[in-house]
């Protein structure tokens, strides 16, 4: 492998590590207020059909990542509803969310489109341009580190730089700010953050939100970023690797970064590097790159490298003494 | 003193749930501009106006049942096992592998074998997620959707390899053979003269599917066992302090489930395709968290749930026919409606009728 292969298959770790990244930071509001969230992979894919689909009708793909924002945030209510107010059973919502995401893309997607569930190909500022970085085809040439600039740091979509400098504002949010400090409290024992007159059901929600916005954002990028349109369950399961990604880290920002990039690079290895010969003795299969971020987490669950530590109070309704 | 009287707590809120995630769904298919009673009308006629219908019914109850058991024998013991999918997978490959290995010369003698083969394997692939929970704690929800992941690349592996047919270019299995076929619902009914579709797959697993769910009520509510698991379920504690080994309950109760979910493969691998392919579950292992929350974790209620959803499945093609312009997603859109009313948003209106009661019964005591 040479030194542009490495380039091209770290530049496709960043692509796809995006939608795992935003994804995963929505799972982490979330779940750090106690509401679990198996629910990411039906809001992403709401949002992935609604900012296509408002993309391509008005020909803005900024208010197409609004409408995109507003389905997953309508989903997150719902969400909320469910498991804050009626204290219901937090994985049975978010299974049913996965569902109702499932059946509610295709169906309306085919009544409007008549395509099969696929929206329209989106074309010129229906979708996100490629940012060039300034003096990136002036340095391209220079050795190593040109093409690490105008390869591997430019020309990316706008929203790839903005979900990566999301990531210290999580860390200051959650570390250094009474919202942040409530909010894990909140996670770990809300009968204290109740008792000092903050509102349990109020935190949640709020974090909610968070989670539906940024669950909006990740969606949005898989269908006006990544791909030109909505395609029938594009999200493929990445609902599920964010979750993954979010025990890896251990419900820490900074690491959830680090996770994001790991499975990105394991699924840019299977995309780019189908079956690895490793030297010549055996054949690593395709599908072992592809079940490497499960197979890991359960190992970090397992706690045999490390211990996942949820927050205490994860998965359980609050309610409030009368 | 219950707060309500049974006959509402197991009829009443369910059926205002489904009426709701009904009248949910209805709102649905007027806003993409169709008559919702017409669609109705088609899925109900596609389920049940004809035997092919019917048998197509009982086909996907059949899975539904198989899943909707595994899922509340483990719930049974407050263990929430999301991992039916790959548990179903796993019994597909351990099917497949028995019904391979040998050339079978008659299907009483190959399903008895398929059965353990399938059970096993489904059992195997939700045992570790249980030992890691009664072990070290992990969180089997989680874990049990990390394996359906790991099934799926399974599965997909072993038929672009070792169990791939070679003559053909797909990734499957090669047929498994004469001797190795169930009976349909055609075939076992000809012989007294009752006239079934030849085209429904129907076949003999689901006569298996509803001893199953008979076995499953004797497990449950008759055996020192099933108490067990009940107890573990109420107060793990409790049963810790009456010398109960939490690690052999969680354990146990895991591998029933995964076992029950593993039969799926039996209808679906043994009785209809007849070969092993990649995409035989369909979400069925998903689905069975929905039919035991209706069925609220009875055999009884699970195998009615189980034709409830089936009927919506098979209904959902002849929209296919009748109203093209409803696309067939719309049973998963009902399917999802259905648990989140029944499942997530139950105390919404479990909550106003219980007081409702309660007031009721002082006015009566009053009067």
């Amino acid at each position: 492998m040479d030194f542009l292969q490495v380039i091209l298959t770290l530049d496709m770790t960043i692509r796809l590590s995006v939608v795992l990244l935003l994804a995963c930071l929505a799972g982490l509001f979330s779940e750090r207020s106690g509401v679990v969230d198996i629910g990411l992979e039906g809001k992403m894919l709401i949002a992935a059909f609604a900012s296509a689909a408002v993309a391509y009708e008005s020909g803005h793909v900024w208010i197409g990542v609004l409408a995109g924002c507003g389905a997953a945030l309508l989903f997150s209510a719902i969400h909320g509803i469910a498991s804050i107010i009626y204290r219901g059973d937090q994985i049975i919502s978010g299974v049913a969310l996965n569902f109702l995401a499932s059946g509610l893309t295709i169906v309306i997607g085919d009544a409007i489109y008549n395509k099969g569930g696929q929206t329209p190909v989106l074309t010129g500022s229906a979708r996100f341009e490629d940012i060039t970085l300034p003096f990136a085809d002036a340095v391209a040439d220079v050795r190593l580190l040109g093409p690490i600039y105008s390869e591997l740091i430019s020309g990316h979509k706008s929203i790839v730089y903005y979900a990566f400098m999301i990531v210290p504002v999580v860390w200051w949010v959650l570390y250094r700010t009474r919202f942040g400090l409530r909010l894990r409290a909140v996670g770990e024992n809300p009968a204290s953050v109740d008792t000092a007159g903050i509102s349990v059901y109020m935190m949640r929600f709020k974090a909610l939100a968070i989670t539906g916005i940024l669950c909006g954002l990740a969606g949005a990028y898989l269908s006006t970023a990544q791909a030109a349109g909505f395609g029938r369950e594009m999200t493929a399961g990445r609902g599920y690797i964010a979750l993954a990604a979010l025990i890896f880290a251990n419900w820490r920002p900074i690491h959830a970064m680090g996770a994001c990039l790991l499975f990105g690079f394991l699924e840019a290895i299977s995309n780019l590097y189908p079956n690895i010969d490793v030297f010549g003795l055996f054949t690593i299969p395709v599908q072992f790159t592809q079940a490497l971020p499960y197979i890991l987490t359960v190992v970090i669950l397992a706690g045999f490298i490390g211990k996942a530590i949820p927050p205490k109070a994860v998965g359980q309704p609050y309610e409030k003494e009368h | 003193m219950d707060k309500m009287p049974r006959w509402a707590d197991v009829i009443l809120v369910p059926l205002i749930n489904i009426s709701l995630a009904f009248i949910a769904a209805g709102l649905v298919v007027m806003a993409i501009g169709q008559n919702p009673l017409d669609m109705m009308y088609y899925m109900v006629k596609g389920a049940l106006g004809s035997s092919s219908g019917i048998g197509y019914t009982m086909y996907y109850a059949t899975n539904f049942i198989f899943t909707g058991l595994a899922f509340a024998v483990a719930m049974h013991a407050k263990l929430f096992n999301i991992g039916g999918e790959g548990q179903a997978i796993m019994g597909g490959v351990g099917a497949a592998i028995v019904l391979l290995a040998v050339p079978w010369p008659h299907w009483t003698l190959a399903l008895p074998f398929a059965i353990l083969g399938a059970a096993a394997l489904g059992a195997a692939w939700a045992a570790i997620p249980a030992y890691l929970q009664a072990k070290r704690g992990s969180h089997i929800v989680i874990t049990t959707i990390m394996f359906n992941f790991i099934a799926a690349a399974i599965i997909g592996f072993l038929l672009n390899g070792w169990m791939k047919d070679p003559t053909t270019q797909n990734a499957e299995t090669r047929n498994f053979g004469e001797g190795a076929h169930l009976p349909t619902f055609h075939e076992m009914l000809a012989p007294f003269g009752i006239e079934f579709s030849k085209s429904a797959p129907a076949n003999f697993s689901f006569i298996l599917a509803l001893v199953c769910a008979f076995l499953v009520w004797i497990l449950i509510w008759k055996t020192r066992l099933g108490y067990q698991i009940r107890a573990f379920g109420w107060s793990p504690s409790a049963t810790a302090y009456a010398g109960i080994s939490s690690v052999r309950v969680t354990i146990i109760a895991m591998l029933i489930s995964g076992g029950l979910a593993g039969l799926l493969a039996i209808n679906v691998v043994m009785g209809e395709q007849e070969r092993l392919i990649k995409e035989f579950v369909e979400g069925a292992g998903f689905m069975g968290i929905a039919v035991a929350l209706m069925g609220r974790n009875h055999p009884f209620g699970i195998v009615l749930a189980g034709l409830l959803f089936g009927m919506l499945n098979q209904g959902g093609f002849e929209l296919l026919w009748e109203m093209p312009d409803i696309s067939r997603e719309m049973v998963l859109v009902i399917q999802a409606l259905i648990i989140i009313f029944t499942g997530a948003l139950d105390r919404m209106t479990r909550d106003p009728l219980e007081k409702l009661f309660i007031m009721m019964r002082n006015r009566r005591e009053a009067a």
